[in-house]
């Protein structure tokens, strides 16, 4: 069982089908049909709705896709939709300026554009370009060319009345706390069954239970299996309940991640000390996947791109697995054995995420190259983390996405760097090794030349970017 | 007949006010009619529908082979799955079994040769969609293999056609060409587009009592749907009603092919007796449904010391996929674009119609002629590189205009050309001139950065190249009080067709713009339309409503003439009132007196083009009633170590008449160039060696996000420029020209790819120029660039 708040209105439900994604809940069960589907992949933004978190004494408000959202993550939260805004004849700060300046043609993605405005203007209030850009990269619209919608996003709060979710905050605090998963709930249809465990030690047992279950933090990959792929997941395990892996420390030596803090916690937690790394975060799909996924999700899911392993692996992060009482600790590299297998045994689940501190770690540079800027799959990821002392390379890390099966070390290019001096000359005998170190690919991202072509270029760049920091290298530099 | 009392001004009040402009008329930025539903979620779209308790959802199989003889279909197992109401194959279809458009080659399901991967074969219609998708995947189909055509190069060597080649020819281009000083000559592979409407194809349907069907389509064309379905159920026309209130975006793609889905549904309704719905998942409608014609095209052109094109051929091939579908005509808007805004000299240009085993591909946003203008563009970049100039001055030198320079090579006068004009004014605006002296510090400073620059025009025939498409129809009724309900053949798809429509009705009675209620396209209402495309809905539909509104207002001019005994100069309509003589009435009121006095209030209303013909034995006329113009000047910023680029700065100065409503204007701008854009950069169709379509979704296939939005973006309409045709209020169509602006970003990114020779040489780049593509061109240039320059 598991209740959440749908706006005001508090849910209870035991016996929905827990492959239900959130999207078919709203547009199914709940006749709300102002959400609307239009790819069922995540990659759109037309489905987008708002969930409202307890956070402490506050509410924190996170732009997620409904399709791709089991409806057991509802579990303790608000769902505000896009019917939730208008308050009778008065439309919501957000959508008035959405009319106001023309930001709606066909109206299809609108409902998500204002729902990604919305949650934009509750966390920020008045938002710069960049914050948009980041909020909105996520919502395709095929009409307007976006300008009006930028505009709409920059005045929605001109005007700072609060609106009713500001109002009614305490209201729905109250009604939150009485709803926080205490307890592990459970959903079942009869025949596929769902848990939301609330402690490590439940989530053990139910592995030991259900040795088939499938863990699910985010779900913004596994929930693909069911709306894109249609297989039926039998056995679901939620561990956003947990609190003990959402934590996010750091200490004066490491950056610990729990396994599933968002992608959007941990970019707070690693964007100080490396900057690239943050970057990359802020292009890691959008801003609603980031708000779900998790970066134990993205270690575990073992995709040969990433994007944050390979960068994960420059930096030569641990991860620790656990399983009961058990922990072991792991170099990240050696957790990706082949495609899409791991080292992670029968019982494990990943429990945290230790990276270095900036200061005990190299010049680390990250590079995405994909052939959309934002939310798209990288066709190359290079990861860049060397340690140069009086003009001689001391150690070198260097990982890439993309470029074989699994996110792996370029051991040949780095013995190639490992002791040589500092100069073009070192990177033209490096980029030659690296040609040893991977054979990647063709498909419809890129050609296997193309891969190669950059992956030694990249080198190129990271040279020029440590030796002439004012040289521009990037067109990501132009905002 | 209203029984409410309504609040009554005095005299003088209204007087005041019957002087006053109405503000929601035509010129004014009337919000799009829909916004405010649009927002708040309550907009309707067919799949928002309330269903029926007995609705059938359809799930369609489709073909996983590119090229095959169907050897069996065994629906049996499908019937396995409880629900399951009917699974239907080709022989179930009780009419017509191909729904081509204009010639066959369209089967509704196939039933004996599979020609795309992806082709409909069966129907199974179930309580849920999940369901029916489970059983249509139990179906048995056993295929024998046949070899597919994937290439168009192939299909165009071995004169694989979907229908016979066209020529455009003036003058003796062979001669021309052998007596030009300079020559160039090329190819390029032009690419196709997805059309990614945001709501994919849906259909709904409900039976009626009379064995006819109400059909709710997401179409841009209901009239041929209504066709088609009473076509496939073998019924009249008279019994199928379409109802279209709105599409979630079109461009295009549903123009021919809302019809499948539509057709299937009533054949399921039909069968069962029961309301059926189909909703394409995104990934099936990638799969399934046509897209922008990718093209190869080849040229060969002579030019002079100045850069003046003397002679030119080229041939033009479109991918047209499996059928013809609309490609004649779209080849040859092709073939009319091929000019751009330029004076060709003597001329050859045929455009051929390549047969590939790809989904049939169709309609969009330009049809084709996108793909021709570009060439014009590439050519010029390419000669104003040979002749050390900059490509603008080669681009303004061509221009049509002077002494014997002002015919197409279709031999259609040129009339009202804006661009001379228009491009200086862009020149200046844009600062044209000082960002090229600044981009080429930038670039010698910059190692690995290049940015590039370009300023490039459209000139686009407006006007169904099928004549007799030009027609369109409008309904208009009063009520008693005076609030007035609009009906016109257009559909609404976002592009601000219904507000338009209004306002133009609103100016006519002068009434304020909510007094008007736009109501869903219905072929009830408004029969025989045409397909709301070629850009033409509100040049159409504005004039046939316009006339519609103009009967009525006829009426009662005359009515009032003799109720009040005054002349028709006395009656002024004005703000919403009407001034007669020294009486002043509140429309409604008015209204109201008409009524009583038996006045008839309604009325229908009709628009024909005038002036437009086309030969095609002769390929001579006057295919387009006029052209809209406009200029696109974009700086972009290229990384020559991965091929990735940035759009920095775009003004575009674009030519609209005098606009119906700016800010739609505007909308319909901002929204072409980036969609244009994306045709040329991100948005990469690619199939796999079995003829798959392997970027199927938006995680592969991408459409520009926010980002890829200019970072600084500045949009003018040409002010105080009336179209000098009479069209409704003398404005411009806007919907399809803006999006060949978008051809500046590609010869920007070629401008700052050229950089790394100095300028020499004009860089090869098939489009869209991907990342990938781009490196290749960087790599290809920096090694010829080592060589000295070939003469």
């Amino acid at each position: 069982m598991i209740s959440f708040l749908v706006d005001k209105e508090l849910r209870v439900e035991q016996h929905p089908d827990p492959n239900m994604t959130v999207l078919n809940y709203l547009r199914h069960q709940l006749g709300k049909t102002g959400t609307k589907e239009g790819c069922a992949s995540g990659d759109c933004g037309a489905c987008t709705v708002v969930l409202g978190e307890l956070d402490g004494d506050r509410i924190r408000y996170k732009s997620i896709n409904a399709c791709l959202t089991f409806i057991s993550t509802l579990n303790g939260k608000q769902l505000i939709t896009v019917e939730d805004l208008k308050q009778g004849d008065q439309l919501h700060p957000a959508q008035q300026a959405m009319v106001d300046n023309h930001a709606s043609q066909c109206g299809f993605c609108t409902p998500g554009i204002v729902m990604s405005m919305f949650a934009l203007g509750k966390n920020i209030g008045q938002p710069d370009k960049e914050e948009i850009n980041e909020a909105l990269a996520g919502n395709l619209c095929r009409c307007t060319g976006y300008r009006p919608i930028i505009e709409a996003a920059e005045k929605m709060y001109a005007d700072v009345t609060p609106d009713r979710f500001a109002t009614e905050q305490q209201q729905t605090i109250a009604q939150l706390r009485q709803i926080q998963p205490k307890q592990q709930a459970e959903l079942s249809d009869g025949h596929k069954k769902s848990f939301n465990p609330t402690t490590l030690a439940e989530l053990s047992s139910l592995l030991e239970q259900y040795p088939d279950a499938r863990m699910v933090a985010g779900g913004t990959d596994l929930a693909l299996e069911v709306t894109q792929f249609h297989r039926a997941i039998d056995t679901l395990i939620y561990i956003g309940d947990i609190a003990a892996l959402k934590q996010v420390q750091v200490t004066e030596t490491q950056i610990e991640l729990g396994a599933a803090a968002s992608l959007t916690d941990c970019y707070d937690a690693l964007n100080d000390d490396y900057p690239d790394l943050g970057a990359l975060l802020h292009r890691f799909a959008s801003l609603q996947i980031r708000n779900q996924g998790t970066l134990g999700g993205n270690i575990g899911n073992a995709s040969p791109i990433g994007d944050s392993p390979p960068a994960l692996i420059a930096l030569n992060a641990k991860i620790v697995l656990r399983k009961q009482d058990q922990c072991r600790t792991l170099d990240l590299q050696d957790y990706f054995l082949d495609y899409k297998r791991t080292a992670q045994q029968p019982g494990e689940f990943i429990e945290k995420i230790m990276v270095l501190r900036a200061a005990d770690n190299g010049e680390f540079r990250c590079y995405k190259i994909s052939k959309r800027l934002d939310d798209d799959i990288s066709a190359v990821l290079g990861c860049f983390n060397l340690q140069i002392k009086q003009g001689i390379i001391e150690s070198a890390r260097i990982a890439f996405g993309g470029m074989a099966a699994i996110p792996k070390r370029a051991t040949a290019c780095e013995q190639a760097l490992i002791g040589a001096p500092w100069n073009m000359t070192t990177i033209d005998t490096a980029k030659q090794a690296l040609l040893k170190d991977f054979s990647p690919i063709s498909d419809f991202r890129a050609s296997q030349a193309y891969r190669t072509q950059v992956a030694t270029n990249l080198l190129t760049r990271y040279f020029i970017e440590i030796n002439t920091p004012d040289v521009t290298t990037r067109v990501t530099a132009y905002v | 007949m209203s029984n409410h009392t309504h609040k009554s001004n005095s005299h003088a009040e209204m007087l005041a006010l019957a002087k006053q402009d109405l503000t929601t008329g035509v010129g004014r930025s009337v919000k799009h009619e829909s916004a405010a539903k649009q927002v708040s979620g309550e907009a309707i779209y067919i799949d928002d529908r309330l269903e029926f308790p007995n609705q059938l959802h359809v799930y369609i199989r489709t073909s996983d082979q590119a090229h095959a003889r169907i050897s069996r279909i065994d629906t049996t197992p499908c019937y396995d799955f409880p629900g399951v109401a009917i699974a239907i194959t080709a022989k179930d279809i009780p009419g017509l079994k191909d729904i081509g458009p204009l010639k066959p080659g369209d089967p509704l399901l196939v039933e004996d040769i599979v020609e795309f991967f992806g082709q409909p074969l069966l129907a199974v219609a179930a309580g849920d969609h999940d369901t029916a998708r489970q059983a249509a995947m139990a179906a048995i189909i056993e295929y024998e293999p046949l070899e597919p055509v994937l290439c168009v190069e192939q299909a165009l060597q071995t004169e694989h056609f979907v229908s016979e080649p066209h020529t455009h020819k003036r003058g003796d281009s062979s001669a021309a060409l052998a007596g030009a000083k300079h020559k160039v000559s090329g190819s390029v592979h032009i690419g196709g587009q997805e059309h990614f409407y945001l709501e994919t194809q849906i259909s709904s349907v409900v039976p009626t009592e009379d064995g006819g069907m109400i059909v709710y389509s997401s179409t841009q064309n209901p009239t041929e749907v209504q066709k088609l379905v009473a076509e496939v159920l073998a019924i009249p026309f008279n019994k199928v009603q379409i109802d279209m209130r709105r599409m979630g975006g079109g461009f295009g793609g549903k123009e021919t092919q809302a019809a499948g889905p539509a057709c299937i549904a009533a054949v399921v309704a039909k069968l069962t007796g029961r309301p059926t719905k189909i909703r394409l998942p995104r990934v099936e409608d990638m799969m399934m449904t046509g897209k922008r014609h990718p093209f190869f095209n080849q040229y060969n052109v002579g030019y002079d010391d100045n850069g003046m094109i003397t002679g030119c051929e080229m041939k033009l091939a479109g991918n047209c996929g499996n059928s013809p579908d609309l490609s004649d005509s779209i080849i040859d808007r092709a073939m009319f674009h091929s000019d751009n805004s330029y004076y060709l000299g003597d001329a050859t240009i045929t455009g051929y119609r390549c047969k590939t085993n790809t989904a049939s591909n169709t309609a969009y946003r330009g049809f084709g002629g996108p793909q021709g203008l570009i060439m014009p563009e590439i050519i010029l970049d390419e000669i104003a590189r040979k002749l050390d100039k900059d490509p603008l001055e080669i681009r303004k030198l061509n221009l049509y205009g002077g002494e014997g320079r002002d015919t197409t090579h279709y031999y259609q006068k040129v009339e009202d050309n804006v661009l001379p004009e228009l491009l200086n004014d862009l020149e200046q605006s844009s600062d044209y001139q000082q960002r090229r002296q600044e981009i080429k510090e930038y670039n010698a400073n910059s190692p690995i950065l290049k940015k590039g620059l370009a300023l490039t025009p459209v000139k686009f025939g407006i006007s169904f190249t099928a004549s007799f498409l030009n027609q369109a129809g409008a309904l208009i009724h009063i009520y008693t009080d005076g609030s007035i309900h609009l009906n016109h053949g257009g559909t609404e798809m976002g592009q601000g067709l219904n507000t338009k429509v209004a306002q133009i009705v609103a100016e006519e009675f002068q009434v304020d713009f909510d007094t008007i209620q736009i109501t869903a396209t219905n072929t009830d209402k408004v029969p025989n339309t045409s397909p709301t495309a070629a850009s033409s809905g509100t040049d159409l539909n504005g004039k046939a409503a316009q006339n519609a509104a103009r009967t009525i207002k006829q009426r009662l001019i005359d009515f009032a003439t003799h109720h009040f005994t005054v002349s028709e100069e006395d009656i002024v309509f004005r703000n919403n009132h009407v001034v007669i003589r020294d009486q002043v009435m509140a429309f409604a009121d008015f209204i109201q007196l008409a009524y009583f006095n038996q006045i008839s209030l309604s009325s229908t209303g009709f628009y024909r083009t005038p002036k437009i013909y086309y030969d095609r034995e002769t390929a001579r006329g006057r295919p387009f009633y006029y052209f809209a113009y406009g200029a696109a000047c974009s700086e972009v910023v290229i990384d020559t170590l991965t091929g990735e680029y940035k759009i920095l700065r775009v003004d575009i100065l674009h030519d609209v008449g005098a606009s119906l409503n700016p800010a739609i204007d505007i909308g319909q701008i901002e929204g072409a160039f980036v969609q244009g854009a994306g045709w040329l950069t991100t948005e990469e169709l690619v199939w796999n060696d079995q003829g798959r379509l392997m970027t199927s979704g938006p995680a592969s296939y991408k459409i520009p996000a926010i980002t890829d939005m200019p970072i600084d973006f500045r949009v003018r309409l040409v002010e105080n420029r009336k179209n000098k045709e009479d069209t409704v209020f003398n404005s411009k169509a806007v919907g399809e020209p803006p999006f060949m602006l978008g051809i500046s970003v590609y010869c920007a990114i070629k401008d700052a790819i050229s950089s790394l020779s100095d300028y020499r040489i004009s860089p090869a780049l098939d489009t869209p120029a991907t990342p990938e593509r781009v490196l290749w061109a960087v790599q290809a240039i920096q090694q010829d660039s080592v060589k000295p320059p070939a003469h």
